[in-house]
């Protein structure tokens, strides 16, 4: 088994669940596992990806690495990647390794494979399966050259408490600072403590049926008693309706995303939004409209008027949480 | 101000995939095929700058066989200049992220640029990869996902907001750089019937692997393509009024799902 | 004989396809409900050149003939036929560019090409309609005008428009009938010119319909279309031969909708267990629209071509309207009938698209001139 190395993604000061759930895998395979985490004050954070089973942790750690800014990044990563020579590399297919993974390995000279939903090897190379065309097909593909790099796509693998050796190493990196040609100026983060729509476990989504901005409360309200690792999402038709930003988009042209549990409130199922939601491993549907397609994918259905059935709904999920 | 736009011709998302038999890619037959709906912001934004400017040119370049000549001509007939249309089967038939980057790199190579546009992804194979092996090809910086764009009167750099895990970046970058369009972007025009009718008269340079000089070759193999597996029905919740079938459903999803 | 559209019609198809999809479908069914006029559209399609896009670009428009405005009225008529109408905004300058001097095919047209003007063709009155030659408003010449005075009735734009070219008596003496009539055109802020909005119509309730009176409306005599009086009759023909054609292309273009919102429909929907696609009577129901819409759009492509090269078959030209709107009210009964209940209630398109039909069996001749017409020729 070849050694993986995995990087470590650090938002608002945590590493990121879908880091450890790469972790997790990469320990499940067998074989040495290191993590290179990068960023400003950082160190601390680096035992945690002992319990997940790293043996190894390079800490690249210093002012330049406090805002994302992928050229950096890349070059740190790919140093410790010289050093560390894995077989494989994984990475969380989130926001920003989705924007990390590519630039990484083509700086590595490599192929590399986004948004991998499911894994196995065969011999020493990583076989991925990933969607295509918003989930509407899959495809088993590998990537050809040495190492292999993988992103792999939140929700996709449990995380496992399984120690590794855990030993940390701080790596000094050589910023080639003329290749740095973006500078990040500002960043601007919502203080809402939603997770992302394609890393969140449960998302209650709004579409059509929704009629307007301001009923949003009541989609908000419903995600909210479900706690911190739920979100809320939106259809295109409510997104293009000016309702809901963009970022909120489920489907084709939005996010594509996985939860356990997807409720979708007055939305149609269209076949892009089916597309864009359609490995969430339970689906509730709420329309009144019983003819809409999104109920022949739904495992559950209410087939009711949303703003008779939501309210009421968020009261009995407070109940049950007690 | 000169720019290049990266498009690819896609299925409509309003496709049904099916799967061909030997599972090496999809049906093809009754496909309505379209520009892609990220390239489209990247034309979109492309001619906007021109306008700004008043001076410069428009270029597309695009990958593709015969039929792909049709979202170039759409690009065209929106306002973009001039196109280069790769098509070549020794290309794109088992093109992926690399091979079509590196393809695109040679093809833009003599094209004089201020800014590359590319769709953050092109909604067929959803790899999104092609900006940052494009951007370290071409020695050039990437900024992706970008949702608003403000180049210096100079064009020497360009503030450019992009989106990221719950909120947006603000990235100072000198030109030329590679900006991926996220929705948000832009509105993008339809073609005018004026545009149109001139789309016809204007140039595109068809070029093959021959004129090119790259092998083009992937660094992913396609093993098998396949469906996801069918979602059946499952039951509809029933109760006297909407409370009801309210409770019965949380009782479900924490009883039979245990979801909460 | 080649039946592919060239690469620039394609286009035009795609385009305007896109466009109704976008900005039809949201507002479809309130605008009927409201019976308002899509204004703003109608800005938005005249900026991007759809709108009076079959007059030579001479006079503003995009050249692309009168096939090229059948495939743009086509695609916009499967998603409304009430908004559709827009491109209708033209209506009455087809007499300008058949029968006006070319100093009045420079003013008006571009006008309306350009999207600064919406027109109007002022032919029926109460008591006459498809019996053109009933007409009685009356133009009399006094000094450098003339001065009119009638009513006008079922008149698209009226009450949105610019300027009405319209039916008058200027020669009521003339021995033959048909050499009594002229063709005029009035605008529409001129003194004694009312306008009433017609409203209750059973469909395309976002067009806009009204009554006009003239009392002693003075325009000056260069108004008159052409530089002799007694044309009006035939300058008329020439002009419904023309919009009879755009007329089927919105009967190929509703029954299209129509299917294509039955197909999707039949899908989805299960009865017994299975949708409803399955059922041999389902598709018997749907093989049928498909024929007839075939049909239709053949003969609405042929009769355009003919048209744009210059050659008119009023004959034809009846023969092809008369079919599309029979296409077009059988196509919409039939997804009506496929949408059962939900096919009768004002959510589901195919309601509108039912109640819109019928207009097509009626306006621009009815379906029985078009068979007279049919017939005369037949037996001569």
């Amino acid at each position: 088994m070849p050694g993986i190395l995995i990087y470590a993604e650090v938002q608002k000061g945590e590493i990121k669940k879908g880091s450890f759930e790469v972790t997790s895998k990469a320990k499940e395979l067998g074989g040495e596992v290191s993590a290179c985490i990068i960023g400003s004050g950082v160190d601390a954070l680096a035992p945690e990806l002992a319990k997940y089973g790293a043996d190894k942790i390079y800490v690249v750690d210093g002012p330049e690495f406090e805002k994302y800014e992928p050229e950096a990044y890349v070059q740190a990563f790919a140093q410790v990647a010289e050093e560390v020579k894995p077989g494989i590399i994984f990475t969380s297919a989130t926001a920003q390794g989705k924007d990390f993974t590519p630039a990484l390995a083509a700086r590595l000279k490599v192929g590399s494979i986004s948004d991998c939903v499911d894994l196995s090897m065969s011999g020493d190379k990583a076989v991925a399966k990933r969607p295509m065309y918003a989930g509407k097909a899959y495809v088993t593909v590998e990537a050809v050259g040495d190492p292999q790099v993988l992103s792999i796509r939140p929700n996709s693998f449990p995380v496992n408490e399984s120690a590794g050796a855990g030993a940390v190493e701080k790596v000094t990196v050589n910023l080639d600072s003329s290749k740095i040609k973006a500078v990040v100026k500002s960043v601007e983060i919502a203080a809402s403590e939603e997770p992302d729509q394609t890393e969140a476990e449960i998302i209650v989504s709004g579409g059509r049926g929704i009629k307007g901005p301001e009923n949003f409360k009541i989609i908000e309200d419903l995600a909210h008693t479900f706690g911190p690792t739920a979100t809320t999402g939106a259809s295109r038709a409510a997104v293009d309706a000016g309702w809901r930003d963009h970022a909120y988009q489920v489907g084709q042209t939005g996010k594509t995303v996985s939860p356990n549990l997807y409720i979708a409130c007055g939305i149609s199922g269209a076949i892009q939004h089916l597309a864009g939601m359609g490995t969430s491993k339970v689906i509730v549907a709420i329309n009144k409209d019983s003819e809409a397609p999104i109920f022949s994918k739904a495992d559950y259905g209410v087939v009711d008027d949303l703003f008779k059935v939501v309210p009421p709904l968020t009261e009995e999920v407070k109940k049950i949480k007690g | 101000m000169n720019t290049v736009v990266c498009m690819k011709q896609v299925p409509d998302t309003e496709t049904l995939i099916k799967v061909n038999p030997d599972g090496t890619g999809i049906v093809t037959e009754g496909v309505k095929w379209v520009m892609g709906p990220y390239d489209e912001y990247g034309v979109e934004e492309a001619l906007q700058q021109k306008e700004k400017f008043k001076a410069g040119k428009v270029t597309i370049v695009s990958l593709g066989p015969d039929r792909a000549i049709e979202a170039i001509r759409t690009g065209l007939a929106m306002g973009a200049d001039t196109a280069v249309h790769i098509n070549d089967a020794a290309f794109y038939e088992k093109a992926d992220s690399y091979a079509t980057a590196s393809v695109l790199a040679a093809g833009l190579k003599d094209l004089e640029y201020d800014v590359i546009f590319c769709g953050k992804q092109a909604i067929d194979d959803d790899s999104g990869q092609v900006p940052a092996i494009l951007g370290e090809l071409l020695g050039v910086p990437v900024i992706t996902q970008v949702i608003k764009l403000e180049v210096a009167d100079d064009k020497t750099k360009a503030t450019v907001t992009r989106e990221v895990e719950g909120g947006h970046a603000i990235i100072e970058v000198s030109l030329p750089t590679i900006l991926s369009a996220q929705k948000g972007l832009n509105e993008p025009r339809y073609a005018s019937l004026p545009g149109i009718m001139k789309a016809k008269k204007k140039p595109v340079d068809v070029k093959t692997a021959g004129d090119l000089g790259v092998s083009g070759e992937s660094m992913t193999v396609i093993k098998e393509m396949s469906l996801p597996p069918a979602r059946q029905a499952g039951k509809i919740i029933e109760g006297e009024d909407a409370e009801q079938k309210a409770a019965a459903l949380a009782k479900a999803l924490h009883e039979e799902a245990k979801l909460i | 004989m080649d039946f592919e559209l060239t690469d620039e019609q394609k286009m035009l198809v795609e385009t305007a396809g896109n466009f109704a999809k976008n900005e039809f479908a949201p507002v479809a069914q309130e605008l009927d409900r409201e019976e308002k006029y899509p204004m703003e559209i109608w800005e938005k399609a005249s900026k991007l050149g759809l709108v009076g896009a079959w007059l030579p670009e001479e006079y503003g428009g995009a050249g692309v003939g009168f096939l090229g405005n059948a495939l743009i009225t086509e695609q916009f008529a499967e998603v409304d036929l009430g908004i559709s109408l827009i491109v209708a905004a033209t209506f009455g300058c087809e007499a300008i560019y058949w029968g006006g001097t070319e100093e009045q095919k420079k003013k008006y047209l571009p006008l309306v090409a350009q999207g600064s003007a919406i027109s109007a063709g002022a032919f029926t009155e109460p008591d006459a309609g498809t019996d053109v030659a009933g007409a009685r408003t009356r133009a009399v010449i006094d000094g450098n005008d003339y001065v009119i005075n009638g009513n006008k009735m079922f008149i698209t734009n009226a009450d949105v428009c610019t300027f009405m070219v319209t039916l008058c008596v200027t020669n009521p003496d003339n021995e033959k009938r048909y050499k009594r009539y002229s063709l005029i055109i009035v605008e529409s802020d001129r003194k004694g010119v009312t306008t009433t909005k017609i409203h209750g119509k059973m469909g395309i309730r976002a067009s806009d319909t009204a009554e006009v009176s003239f009392e002693d409306v003075r325009v000056p005599r260069e108004n008159l279309v052409g530089t002799s009086e007694g044309q009006g009759f035939y300058q008329a023909m020439q002009f419904f031969d023309t919009t009879r054609i755009m007329v089927a292309a919105q009967g190929a273009g509703l029954a299209q909708g129509a299917l294509d919102k039955s197909i999707e429909y039949v899908k989805e929907r299960k009865a017994f267990g299975a949708p409803i696609a399955s059922f041999q009577i389902t598709q018997q129901k749907l093989a049928e629209m498909a024929i007839r819409i075939e049909a239709t759009r053949n003969l609405v492509y042929k009769s355009a071509s003919y048209l744009d090269n210059g050659k008119v078959d009023p004959t034809l030209n009846a023969i092809t309207k008369y079919y599309a709107g029979e296409t077009a009210v059988f196509c919409a009964n039939y997804a009506v009938e496929l949408h059962g209940g939900y096919g009768y209630i004002d959510e589901y398109d195919v309601q509108r698209f039912y109640r819109d039909a019928k207009i097509l069996q009626i306006y621009e001749g009815t379906k029985e001139a078009e068979v007279l017409t049919i017939a005369r020729r037949l037996l001569t």
